[in-house]
């Protein structure tokens, strides 16, 4: 921070005030209130100066000069709303609307236009402007971004966004003079996670959202404060309902944790709400028919099947993406029943992360220290795919100088340098075992029993890099990503993480599935402890457990069975009652009751992050037909089934409850985690990876439409390193079956050479991959051909 | 350095030829170390030489994949400098200067009879593709000697119709 050696004094209108040393002058006069218009100006981005905008007097000078790019100096006087600084932006504004057209009326960001307000301010009433405008044709950026080019003013944020932020310069500024233009040149969809923002950027109605075009009006919309609902970062978000129907979704403000930026996922989810087959309805099975009940009779009939199962035999999966107050409600109603059987981590195969309990897991790191890391390691997972900001925070990292690697089952596609050690599925623990040693070789304390576990780990090159990386920074960050968790070794990795971190004197950070697993498991949605860590008699079952059927009832919270879990849905047995969003063809043959539910700005709640911080919303709009809050479902339920202590009459009481429960909330510290058993070895057959596409984490993004169209919501394929190919006789192209137990799935083999060797990949979240997807290794057969 | 992921899809430099790689090559070490950026007008003109005084967008993703830059930042490059041309062109480049002091000596008239010689407009090439008229030129610093025009390079100055005339008949 600044100290007084380093300030300097100045005037601004007169005032006089202290500004850093270095800052331009539209960072003094910002925070003194004194508004300098501006377009091409922006906080997080570099300084172009192109716009003109913001000329200002200063004392001396013989010109107005730009407030963006002029350095403050000692003594100097700023005046922003002389004659001279006014008639500067008046001309320039005058500039500036030359080849603007004049369709206010018809433009989506009318009312909420930079150059509109800027022109009633700065504008002159009556254009002298006679000649012809120039029109630019539109560009076709993919299905998110809608281009008018012709309002293009030129200030090229998009530009340095994609430069600066994304890491990925698409657009670009081609032509020169009054034949300038913004496109991407050579047409092509934006690829960007975080292309929206461009949209929030631009000053003008050149870049707007394609979904949301001609829907509603800026005056007509409400705003109101909200999570998303998609990763454990917990990005804050305005919702823009018109009526009772959410027309967008756009970021607010917070520089712990998304800054002002949204991923896409997060900006464009909430078309899934639309989708056809949402569930408006309480459903009852019977004879194999559906038929729509009331609520009343929907939820006796829920009691009765809850109550007609043994209490050993009854279970619960809970989504992450469920609030706080229902999961904390579900568990304590199934244990009010006499059951543990609930769990919240679907896709989790592995369940052994050797600790007491207590702590959740989660990251230690703040967002704004991990950018300030020197060393990073990621193990498992994609982030620039799971949590885009993280992986914003990440390029920044590296942009000041970080290393960052990677042990992983796939190379990574990413927008920055990193050092990938792409390793079969199944072995992620042992080349992470690799850098301990190697940690170990160059002096790092060990105790017996690490030093026994680690003995015949072997060391490469590139491990010993990563190594000594870690422990010369000052600041290293170990973190286990989300992806993770579909490894069969998953507590063996993150043991092993949490011994890389000890050694290294790093934090240990470890990420979860959706928006609110740390809440799900703050609450209790756990099969050994309940809320806030509570004693529980007897372990009850795991979701791999409960996935394996042999329930009598079972409890789906926002889940869908083969999508959002590790396996199909095919042994679930007994009664299914689904308190859902939506009734796939899917769901509808596995349930026997659904129950429709509020979603993301329907619903009321709050969301713990990965951080631990619990964030709380409100509805913004009414969920459509008879859907309810789940927290209302569950305490009716609660009554029918004559449990005590549910006496809530609004979701604030509920929240009371749950939070005195749950306690503090501490992140799981390296230094609580055990050695593992062993490090696993590498199973017979080939091993597969089971990866979440960006777009198929959840029920709600996988009906976002746009999202869809961008082509990273999978597909059915399998992908294998040609040399894998080879290796087993089989051609790119080729028909394959993909043979797990006593499962197996029929699909077209693609060669794929990011898929680390004698490793084949499945996409999770689709109907035809599911039963795939708990199996560690398979066995692959080109048809006609023969077994490899 | 690491691969710059949006240059993934560039042709590759194979459609460069080893002259072109080499001067680069030299053009790049010029500049410091990820500074690569500044040897793209060089190596754009040489690329250019070499395929008939146009660049395509497969050039130019193959200039941007030697030199590691994302390809928009090559298309940047080559639209914004008129000595670049992005559409096919004819064989000898003729450009006339209209800027304030030829256009005081009568540029005007010269370009329309150009024009008319050749039945084109600027910015468009003969159909027997001999010769391609550029648009028109910005200063070319030869005030002294207008109204001038520039063919292959080369100035030509104190232009009447009919120098023009034998000037564009001697091309071949």
């Amino acid at each position: 921070m600044s100290t007084g050696d380093d300030l300097l004094n100045v005037e601004v209108d007169g005032v006089p005030m202290k500004a850093p040393k270095g800052a331009m002058i539209i960072q003094v006069t910002d925070p003194a209130g004194a508004y300098v218009p501006r377009f091409c100006y922006h906080d997080k981005l570099s300084i172009a100066a192109n716009c003109r905008m913001c000329l200002v007097e200063v004392e001396k000078a013989p010109k107005p000069l730009p407030a963006c790019a002029t350095p403050v100096a000692e003594g100097m006087k700023i005046f922003t709303r002389s004659d001279k600084a006014v008639s500067a932006q008046k001309a320039t504004m005058a500039f500036l609307l030359i080849n603007h057209p004049l369709d206010c009326p018809i433009c989506d960001q009318g009312g909420e236009c930079e150059l509109q307000d800027l022109a009633m301010g700065f504008g002159g009433d009556v254009s002298r402007y006679t000649e012809r405008k120039r029109v630019v044709r539109d560009k076709n950026l993919g299905p998110l971004i809608q281009t008018d080019m012709t309002r293009c003013i030129h200030c090229t944020r998009c530009v340095r966004f994609g430069q600066e932020i994304a890491g990925l310069p698409e657009l670009g500024t081609t032509g020169r003079g009054e034949n300038t233009e913004i496109g991407t040149y050579v047409e092509h969809a934006m690829q960007s996670e975080l292309s929206g923002n461009i949209i929030d950027l631009c000053p003008v109605g050149a870049l707007t959202s394609k979904p949301y075009r001609y829907s509603a009006r800026a005056w007509e919309l409400r705003q109101y404060d909200s999570v998303a609902p998609h990763d454990c970062l917990g990005s804050n978000v305005h919702i823009h309902a018109r009526g009772n129907v959410i027309k967008r979704v756009v970021p607010r403000d917070n520089e712990e944790i998304n800054e002002v930026w949204i991923s896409d996922r997060d900006r464009f989810g909430y078309e899934g709400l639309n989708s056809e087959d949402r569930l408006l309805n309480p459903r009852i099975k019977q004879n194999g028919q559906w038929r729509d009940v009331d609520w009343d009779t929907a939820l006796n009939a829920t009691a009765e099947a809850l109550r007609a199962a043994a209490p050993e035999k009854l279970g619960a999966l809970v989504s992450p993406t469920s609030t706080t107050e229902e999961a904390w409600l579900l568990q304590a109603v199934i244990r009010g029943l006499g059951s543990n059987n609930i769990d919240h981590r679907l896709r989790q195969r592995d369940f052994k992360l050797p600790y007491a309990g207590g702590q959740f897991p989660g990251m230690n790191t703040a967002l704004p220290a991990v950018e300030a890391a020197q060393s990073v390691l990621v193990i498992g997972g994609a982030p620039r795919d799971e949590q885009p900001l993280l992986n914003h925070r990440l390029r920044k990292a590296t942009r000041r100088g970080a290393n960052v690697g990677y042990i992983t089952a796939r190379q990574l596609d990413l927008n920055y340098p990193a050092t990938q050690i792409v390793t079969p599925a199944g072995s992620l623990a042992a080349s992470l075992a690799g850098v301990a040693k190697a940690l170990t070789d160059a002096g790092a304390s060990a105790d017996g029993a690490a030093t026994a576990l680690l003995a015949s780990s072997n060391v490469s090159e590139e491990q010993r890099a990563v190594a000594a990386s870690l422990r010369d920074a000052q600041n290293a960050v170990v973190i286990v990503g989300s992806g993770a968790q579909t490894s069969a070794e998953y507590g063996a990795i993150c043991a092993v993480a949490a011994l890389v971190a000890r050694m290294a004197g790093a934090d240990l950070n470890i990420l979860t599935d959706g928006p609110n697993a740390t809440g799900c498991w703050l609450a209790g949605a756990l099969p050994h402890q309940g809320a806030g860590a509570g004693k529980v008699s007897g372990a009850g079952r795991n979701a791999a457990e409960m996935l394996a059927g042999g329930l009598d009832a079972l409890v789906l919270l926002g889940v869908e069975p083969g999508l959002d879990c590790a396996g199909g849905d095919g042994a679930l047995g007994g009664t299914v009652i689904a308190l859902t969003n939506f009734a796939s063809p899917e769901l509808a043959q596995t349930a026997t009751i659904m129950l429709p539910i509020a979603s993301f700005g329907e619903n009321e709640g709050s969301y713990f992050n990965i951080h631990g911080t619990c964030q709380s919303f409100d509805a913004a709009v009414k969920p459509p037909g008879d859907a309810r809050p789940a927290w209302k479902v569950l305490r009716v339920l609660a009554n029918r089934l004559a449990l005590t202590g549910f006496e809530f009459e609004t979701v604030t009481d509920v929240r009371a409850a749950a939070l005195s429960a749950i306690g503090t909330a501490t992140p799981l510290q390296a230094a609580a985690v055990d050695l593992p058993a062993a490090i696993p070895a590498a199973g017979n057959g080939v091993a597969l990876n089971t990866v979440v596409p960006m777009y198929a984490g959840d029920p709600l993004v996988r009906r976002a439409g746009a999202l869809q169209r961008t082509g990273h919501g999978g597909d059915d394929n399998i992908r294998a390193h040609s040399a894998t190919l080879v290796g087993a006789g089989i051609t790119d192209g080729q028909t394959v079956t993909v043979t797990a137990g006593n499962v197996s799935l029929t699909t077209t083999i693609v060669a794929d050479d990011s898929v680390a060797p004698g490793t084949v990949q499945i996409d999770a979240g689709r109907v035809a991959t599911a039963p795939l997807t708990a199996a560690a290794s398979v066995g692959l057969k080109a048809e006609g051909g023969t077994n490899a | 350095m690491s691969h710059h992921p949006e240059s993934d899809h560039a042709a590759g430099d194979g459609q460069l030829s080893s002259h072109v790689r080499e001067v680069i090559d030299h053009w790049r070490a010029k500049f410091p170390e990820g500074r690569q950026r500044s040897a793209v007008i060089a190596a754009l003109h040489a690329a250019q030489h070499e395929n008939n005084g146009f660049l395509t967008s497969d050039i130019m993703d193959a200039v941007a994949g030697y030199l590691d830059l994302p390809p928009i930042q090559v298309y940047e490059v080559a639209t914004f400098y008129s000595m670049f041309e992005t559409r096919p062109c004819g064989r000898h480049h003729v450009s006339v200067c209209t800027n304030i002091s030829c256009m005081l000596r009568g540029a005007e008239a010269i370009v329309e009879h150009v024009e008319r010689k050749l039945g084109i407009k600027t910015g468009e090439s003969t159909a027997d593709g001999r010769i391609f008229l550029k648009q028109e030129e910005e200063c070319l610093a030869a005030c002294t000697g207008g109204p001038m025009m520039m063919v292959d390079h080369v100035y030509h100055e104190y232009l009447t119709p009919e120098i023009v005339d034998r000037i564009l008949d001697e091309l071949e």
